[in-house]
């Protein structure tokens, strides 16, 4: 499973989109341009985006009030993006939905979710519906360790191993469930170690290695593709930032966010792709300088659009 | 026209729905070679096989999210919940999820799904198998809900349900399933969103839903001989609502009862109360709105008790009596 160049730049071009994205919604954010909450996943880049390049494009996915990554390496247009995040018209979910709903069925997101595991049964269900179906689809459960704990993580996971899905749950480790720390809320070191419970393969992987990533959700995906049911996954991570926008980080220390920032995932891709001679770093700053200016189009876009109209307001409640 | 049994209306609904739309499936617990807790899916497993007729683990969440998931896919599935009261158990799926995923996703996505329970008292199944609560459904945007009362509706209902593209909740009384009513042999379809007529009458109307509907025809029975006229409406479904029925026969009558199978307190006979105060139907009152209700107890174990936790035909009498008085 050798990564060709193409998809190497790709992931890191992602990566770079993401860290931008949510940088940029930060700003936003405390600009006061972005109403609501949103929780970013600065320093999880890797999770989200070598996971989603080991997908086919008609694969499905389910993502998490920590989601714009997922949706932004599935296929998400920028301009979309921000628009939804700024309430506008034009936004993925016509401004109903911000930062926690943003879906694009057509590409296969089946959406970001703001209940904690609420995408777990509905990640199962969509690949119930490929089984049955026989479409070859696999979807990505994305979660986060927090997730784990609810019950209805303990219920599908165990309906996709009896019914043998096409689907791979990946855990996002990030090692705090709002502010309480993952040794707190796991009776288990590893939330892949549950997998044994299920009788489906676990693994756990370093999530701030992209590539690491993308071999492990690849052999997932293919085992998954061959009929042979579900895998657990386990990226462990961490954010950089508050779990949302109100978070005063009193339950870690600066150091410890300092010593996670030095595992940062795309610096440590960056290196990688120069020492093995698949770019410069002339090519990767022409890159990141094109990402920037995509994000500032982007935001641009997304404030001259138009707000959804009042009179709007009940559609869509039904089909 | 023949007359068979609610039970087998629904499965015969079900059956022909599976025939016509190979994405239609069915999923729950024991559902398949059991034929269900109550038998409505009885024969089915046999007839397509277990993928369509899918037996679960004991896992109501994963059972509603998977239907979830699935109809997002644009499959139909129709869940089965063995008892009502276990609907609490799937609860962040369908309210959360199913029911605000269109919504929130901009218009976008559909949920076209069915999840469907028997509920109600009457078996001695206590407090935590004989709650009815459909009301509970209708205050959640994006759901509609639905309680046939008679062997005709239910398979017509349930034909609609299906073939509806949005979550569709689907309240079985459990003491219906043995009632015997005229369904016609050929393919029909009754309408979400429209209330029935049961009787016309012309000196009080009882609106009353599910079980409550054949308790309000013995009592209109009854209380022939003595000379009063009743009409009963059937709202068959919770939401939408058809009040322009409803308002209508109100203003033909003059008086009104409400009858239901719920407890009481915020009950849909409020909604129907407010909706019948607020409307044309207002002038032509000549009574108070009257309602009849369960009880606000959780369901009690005992016959007696159980019996007198929510109306029953005497009970209804003299509510009509009352209110002509």
């Amino acid at each position: 499973m050798s990564l060709t160049r193409d998809k190497k730049l790709w992931m890191y071009r992602k990566m770079l989109e993401i860290r931008h994205f949510e940088l940029e919604v930060d700003r936003l954010f405390k600009a006061n341009m972005i109403w609501g909450t949103c929780h970013l996943s600065v320093g999880e880049e890797a999770s989200a985006v070598g996971s989603i390049a080991a997908l086919e494009e008609k694969d499905m996915i389910t993502s998490t009030h920590r989601g714009h990554g997922h949706c932004l390496a599935k296929g998400g247009e920028l301009p979309r993006m921000f628009a939804e995040l700024l309430g506008k018209e034009t936004g993925y979910c016509r401004g109903r939905g911000g930062s926690m709903h943003i879906a694009d069925l057509e590409k296969g997101n089946l959406g970001a979710n703001g209940i904690v595991g609420g995408g777990i049964p509905i990640a199962t269900g969509a690949a119930l519906a490929s089984k049955m179906r026989k479409d070859g689809k696999v979807t990505l459960c994305f979660f986060g360790d927090g997730a784990a704990n609810q019950g209805c993580f303990h219920e599908a996971v165990n309906l996709a191993a009896v019914n043998k899905l096409p689907i791979v749950y990946i855990c996002e480790n990030n090692l705090y469930g709002m502010s309480v720390p993952f040794r707190k809320a796991s009776s288990v070191e590893n939330i892949a170690d549950r997998a044994t419970a299920y009788s489906i393969p676990g693994k756990v992987v370093d999530g701030n290695d992209v590539e690491a990533v993308y071999q492990a959700v690849k052999e997932a995906v293919d085992r998954a593709r061959r009929g042979e049911g579900p895998s657990l996954i386990e990226n462990k991570t961490y954010r950089w930032l508050g779990h949302s926008k109100s978070d005063a980080n009193v339950y870690r220390t600066k150091e410890e966010i300092e010593e996670w920032k030095q595992k940062c995932p795309i610096k440590r891709y960056r290196q990688k792709l120069i020492n093995e001679g698949v770019a410069s770093a002339e090519e990767l700053d022409r890159m990141e300088k094109e990402v920037e200016q995509a994000i500032q189009d982007a935001i641009e876009y997304a404030k001259n659009s138009p707000e959804p109209r009042v009179e709007d307001i009940m559609d869509g409640v039904y089909a | 026209m023949p007359e068979k049994l609610y039970i087998d209306a629904l499965r015969e609904g079900l059956r022909e729905e599976m025939l016509r739309d190979e994405n239609v499936f069915i999923l729950g617990e024991d559902v398949g070679l059991y034929g269900g807790a109550f038998g409505v899916t009885k024969g089915l497993f046999q007839e397509f096989g277990e993928d369509r007729v899918k037996d679960t683990p004991i896992s109501e969440a994963a059972i509603a999210g998977a239907a979830v998931g699935a109809a997002l896919c644009g499959m139909r599935p129709v869940a089965e919940i063995m008892f009502f009261d276990f609907f609490t158990i799937a609860m962040d799926q369908l309210v959360n999820q199913g029911a605000k995923n269109r919504y929130m996703f901009g218009g976008k996505a559909k949920v076209p799904m069915v999840i469907r329970g028997p509920m109600g008292c009457g078996t001695g199944a206590a407090a935590q198998h004989s709650q009815s609560f459909p009301a509970v459904f209708a205050h959640f945007p994006g759901l509609k809900v639905v309680m046939p009362s008679t062997p005709y509706d239910v398979k017509g209902l349930i034909k609609a349900s299906i073939r509806d593209d949005n979550p569709v909740v689907f309240a079985e009384h459990k003491l219906l399933y043995r009632v015997k009513g005229e369904v016609p042999d050929e393919e029909y379809i009754v309408p979400l969103g429209k209330a029935d007529v049961k009787r016309k009458g012309k000196d009080i109307t009882v609106v009353a839903g599910s079980i409550m509907v054949i308790r309000a025809l013995e009592a209109a029975k009854q209380l022939e001989k003595e000379g009063i006229d009743v009409e009963v409406v059937d709202p068959r479904t919770l939401k939408p609502l058809d009040m322009d029925t409803i308002i209508n026969s109100v203003k033909k009558t003059g008086r009104v009862v409400i009858v239901e199978d719920d407890p009481i307190s915020f009950g849909w006979g409020a909604e129907v109360a407010a909706g019948i105060a607020s409307s044309s139907a207002f002038d032509y009152l000549d009574a108070p709105i009257k309602r009849l209700a369960g009880l606000d107890i959780p369901i009690p174990y005992n016959p007696n008790l159980e019996k007198h936790a929510v109306p029953q035909v005497e009970d209804i009498i003299k509510g009509i009596k009352d209110t002509l008085r």
